[in-house]
């Protein structure tokens, strides 16, 4: 019965882990499939979500409030970004998005511990969620941590609904292919670059708001959080919200299950997946064709 | 470059000084004696920095206490940011000791960085306090004269956790903390403290540093069903930890001892898990003693900030150069002077007095807390002078 | 190279001769990492600038090489610099042609990728694992002996001898890549750095030719990677991540790509303009934020230096050699997106470079 609970408890955390990675990895799918920006400093929106949720929640009291005020400022940050910077660099070499973005990591990280300081900070699960669901007579499973998956999935419907969907998603996808076409149509491709990028930093920040009751808030958090999600979008395939879902499941179970059978190598499991991936599929699961 | 400059400008002076000695002939002038120059390593950036920041503070306020001046001399700070990264280690201490000729390092949080400070100390013959990197080693195998610590060894709090357990009767324990020197050293601790009591690890259960998914070990502790569980964490880690075991139900089941560092600095990030965690540690909050209570006090009006066991241990490596500045007027080359005058002296310390060993780790009280509130609160002395064995330090 | 450009050179390296005459230990032993780090970015700028092959995992040899030291030095006694150095290169030689067969396979960001996880593995292989020391590191306690016949050519223990070999090699290293670039190799290459399909239509055996320059960029990675764990006398993980892949990819793109000089110039830039934002001397209170400034820096020269710091030394004009903007990741072997396959930079068209196909 425990072993069956805690397999159980294991392939939830896999699921959810793997969720969050989605959040993440969809905007940076994103900003690289139809931007074609390699955008190292992904991982900062990540963190800057989470201490947006620790300084809004403990402003306000509630992490809803937070995450209601959190959406709209980092739509913002997104918006001034890619207007200050990113917009410079659709037409430069992608090594110079990288040392762009390399830098900008540095800046944020200094500017956060400026701005928020160095100390590890909590957010309090809202009370209505903050029980764990009992599985053995030792065992619970958080109940906060079922939400937190919740939100991912509606976030992956929802944005499986913009992308099929509607006119929106239609030029996404088109502006993907091939952005001189849709230029060419009259489509307004700045606009369009401009709402994607604002998208992929808010999907980032709300990843960081929901995983900070879990994860607590601290400098560098989002580091870790930033490679693993390069592996997942490469793994799925550049430009493809599909292929970063089946990649971010398949990363997430193969990391929390290979933590418990094998943790001498579990490190490495993730990027042995990616080469055996690439080395098969050599643009990822779900290339755009 | 700065260097030539100095050179040069040192050179000026000296011949200045030399004219104006010979201009003035009769009446004894006492040529001030040389400013003391500390060098301060310690981490100004990264999730350390607040320890890095509370040493200083701590350290600065000893010496302010003594007047600005140690052993006549006085102190002139360079500081480096250690940025808590192990490979540039040597590297930093030499920005100090050779860029900034200190006469004295202090220094780190990190234990790794601290070793590579030590071979720098080490090879220069500079004095070198540490006011935390906690690695059994220092004043073990690489003891040394010329080092010193004013903080503890990884052993000691977790021996003393360990012996708390076995008092409270539990019989069996799991032990789980990340695979590095100070998880191991911990370990250690914990383990003989428990075994000593009478108590038996069933299991060691090991992280790859510094991983947080701790679901699959709980789990496994969970099945063991222990009497009680030992561990090692610290920072980001041990707000998860705590999370993370209250999460999956063990809190109320199985008890879990530590040492203090899983519930210091960590407290407004777990408030609500942590409550009545019980952790042991060479401080604590509310400690029943005068000269912590005159201290904390003068700290939250200096700083505006509560002070915690890292500004104390800043603020005892002051006062230890106080110490040992007195006790050989100043010459900071005297090592000998400095080891006579040191081993074995009693610190009056806001943490209760103790003593510095042979091997330079304190001799100290360690307590017993418990969190209430945002608070380690003291319950009461777990281990009277403890002492870390120093195994393998010929000194 | 213009006559200007030889003479900035001639003074630089005769500074750095004479530098060490200036009695400054710390900055001496700074300048030699400097040199050290030069050599490693060199390395990959074969790649990346020369071949356009961009590698994120190049930390990979400097670490194996380092730790290949670690591991075989005898506890008590210094081996002899002949047998460690060539097993280090050979370790490095080899991990290269195995992974490079595999790596070589794709392309693009893809490349970058790989290469990036096979770095990780050789991370986590040492942090996680037994085999070395895990996230604590292992101590290189005894510099080798640099003898032959019993007589002590170098001894590596004294910081100005350490500091003129690594001068010597740096320069050794420049001419050495500047001829194999020269040579009928290094053309081939920069035909496959402007169009790969082209130069296979042509019978080129483009995949021998890119494996060639990558166990060669390898090698001289692991070179490095030893005088790196010589001289901080220490190995860890970290300097096998990707930070440290990334930090020496910032170091050849600053410099300008594909130039070789442009990557010991990045270097030097990088390593010392850190050294001074953490001054408290120079910035006072100010230097705690040096990551700010070294991070504004950079963001300043992507932006105003479209081709590194030595393009501000070489004239904008008819572009003497295909530039191509060593276009790394849309690169050598990628069909030009919608157009049809030319050996012109050409349009840039990074933004459309989204479908990587």
């Amino acid at each position: 019965m425990d072993l069956a609970a805690s397999l159980l408890i294991q392939l939830l955390n896999g699921v959810q882990y793997g969720l969050l990675l989605f959040l993440v990895a969809s905007g940076l799918t994103l900003i690289f499939g139809i931007m074609g920006i390699i955008n190292l400093a992904h991982g900062s929106f990540y963190m800057v979500g989470a201490y947006l949720a620790w300084s809004l929640a403990s402003a306000t009291g509630s992490l809803a409030a937070a995450i209601a005020i959190g959406i709209p400022l980092s739509i913002a940050l997104g918006l001034a970004l890619e207007w200050l910077l990113i917009r410079h660099f659709y037409q430069r070499d992608h090594l110079y998005q990288v040392l762009l973005t390399y830098g900008l990591i540095l800046v944020f990280e200094e500017l956060r511990s400026m701005i928020w300081g160095d100390d590890v900070q909590g957010v309090k699960v809202p009370e209505l969620f903050a029980h764990a669901i009992p599985l053995t007579d030792t065992l619970s499973y958080p109940v906060w941590r079922l939400v937190m998956s919740g939100a991912c999935l509606a976030v992956a419907a929802a944005m499986y609904l913009l992308i099929q969907r509607t006119r929106l998603g239609m030029t996404i996808r088109a502006g993907a292919h091939s952005r001189e076409l849709v230029e060419t149509l009259g489509i307004n491709v700045r606009l369009l670059f401009q709402l994607v990028f604002a998208l992929g930093v808010a999907l980032a920040a709300f990843a960081g708001m929901l995983a900070a009751p879990v994860s607590s808030v601290y400098p560098n958090m989002g580091g870790q959080v930033l490679i693993v999600c390069f592996v997942v979008v490469v793994i799925g395939g550049i430009g493809s919200i599909r292929g970063a879902l089946i990649a971010s499941l398949l990363v997430g179970l193969v990391d929390t299950f290979g933590q418990v059978f094998a943790p001498q190598v579990a490190g490495m499991l993730v990027y042995l997946l990616m080469a055996v991936v690439l080395i098969l599929r050599p643009e990822g699961l779900f290339r755009r064709a | 470059m700065t260097e030539p400059t100095l050179r040069r400008r040192r050179i000026v002076t000296a011949g200045g000084a030399l004219v104006a000695c010979t201009a003035f002939q009769a009446p004894i002038v006492r040529a001030q004696p040389a400013k003391l120059r500390v060098g301060m390593m310690l981490p100004s950036t990264g999730t350390y920095s607040p320890l890095g920041a509370a040493i200083t503070n701590g350290f600065r306020m000893a010496i302010d206490e003594l007047g600005g001046k140690v052993g006549g001399r006085e102190v002139e700070y360079f500081t480096v940011d250690d940025e808590s990264n192990p490979a540039k280690g040597p590297e930093n201490a030499s920005r100090l000791v050779q860029r900034d000729k200190v006469d004295v390092l202090v220094g780190t949080v990190h234990s790794g960085v601290a070793l590579g400070m030590a071979k720098v100390a080490r090879e220069s013959n500079t004095l070198l306090l540490i006011p935390n990197a906690g690695a059994d080693d220092i004043t073990g195998p690489m003891c040394s004269p010329g080092i010193y610590r004013t903080s503890f060894s990884n052993w000691q709090p977790s021996y003393a956790a360990g012996a708390v357990a076995a008092q409270k009767k539990h019989k069996t324990a799991v032990w789980i903390s990340w695979k590095y020197a100070a998880g191991e050293e911990a370990g250690r601790g914990f383990k003989e403290g428990f075994e000593k009591g009478g108590g038996k690890i069933v299991k060691e259960l090991w992280l790859p540093f510094p991983r947080e998914e701790f679901q699959a070990l709980l789990s496994e502790i969970a099945s063991l069903k222990p009497d009680a569980v030992g561990c090692f964490f610290a920072g980001a880690g041990a707000a998860k930890f705590i999370k993370d075991y209250a999460g999956a139900g063990l809190k109320e089941k199985i008890p879990l001892y530590s040492a203090g560092f899983l519930t210091d600095g960590v407290l407004q990030a777990v408030k609500a898990e942590a409550q009545g965690l019980l952790t042991t540690l060479h401080y604590a909050d509310s400690l029943p003693i005068r000269r912590d209570e005159d201290f904390r006090r003068k700290y939250a009006v200096t700083f505006k900030l509560q002070p915690d066991v890292y500004a104390v241990q800043g603020y005892d490596a002051g006062l230890l150069l106080g110490q040992a500045m007195t006790a050989v007027r100043g010459d900071v080359s005297n090592k000998a002077g400095i080891a006579k005058a040191l081993e074995g002296t009693v610190v009056d310390s806001p943490r209760g007095k103790w003593t510095m060993s042979k091997a330079h780790n304190p001799v100290q009280d360690i307590y017993l807390r418990e969190v209430v509130g945002e608070q380690n609160k003291y319950v009461s002395v777990a281990m009277k002078q403890l002492a870390d064995p120093a195994r393998g330090c010929k000194a | 190279m213009s006559r200007t450009a030889w003479i900035v050179f001639v003074a630089a390296g005769l500074a750095l001769a004479a530098f060490p005459a200036s009695g400054s230990t710390f900055y001496v032993a700074l300048l030699t990492k400097t040199m050290i780090l030069a050599i490693f970015a060199m390395s990959l700028d074969l790649l990346v600038g020369c071949t356009g092959l961009v590698s994120l995992g190049h930390a990979a040899f400097f670490a194996l090489a380092g730790y290949g030291l670690a591991l075989l030095q005898p506890k008590y006694d210094p081996a002899s610099i002949l047998l460690t150095l060539p097993a280090a290169l050979a370790a490095c030689a080899a991990f290269a042609a195995i992974t490079g067969w595999l790596v070589l396979r794709t392309r693009g960001v893809y490349f970058i990728m790989v290469t990036l996880a096979f770095a990780q593995m050789v991370y986590f292989v040492f942090h996680d694992t037994d085999l070395g020391g895990g996230s604590d590191g292992i101590y290189v306690n005894n510099k080798p002996l640099v003898a032959a016949g019993g007589v002590k050519l170098v001894d590596l223990d004294d910081p100005v001898q350490f500091y003129y070999l690594m001068l010597a090699l740096m320069g050794g290293c420049y001419l050495l890549l500047r001829r194999v670039l020269a040579s009928n190799f290094g053309h081939a290459l920069a035909g496959i750095r402007v169009n790969e399909h082209r130069m296979r239509a042509i019978g080129f055996p483009v995949a021998h030719y890119q494996l060639g320059v990558y166990v060669l960029a390898g090698t001289i990675a692991g070179l490095a990677g030893y005088f790196a764990a010589l001289q901080f006398g220490f190995v860890n993980p970290e300097i096998a991540s990707w930070h440290q892949s990334g930090a020496v990819l910032m170091m050849v793109i600053l410099g300008g790509m594909g130039t070789l000089h442009g990557a010991i110039v990045g270097a030097f830039v990088f390593v010392l303009l850190e050294d001074a934002f953490k001054n408290p001397a120079l910035f006072g209170a100010f230097s705690k934020h040096w990551q700010l400034m070294l991070g504004g820096l950079v963001v300043a020269v992507a932006i105003f230096l479209p081709r590194g710091l030595v393009g501000l030394a070489t004239p904008r004009g008819p572009r003497a050699r295909p530039e191509a903007s060593a276009d790394g990741a849309g690169g050598a072997g990628e069909v030009r997106g919608n157009g049809p396959a030319s050996d012109a930079p050409a349009s840039h068209g990074a933004g459309v470079q989204g479908s990587e196909h």
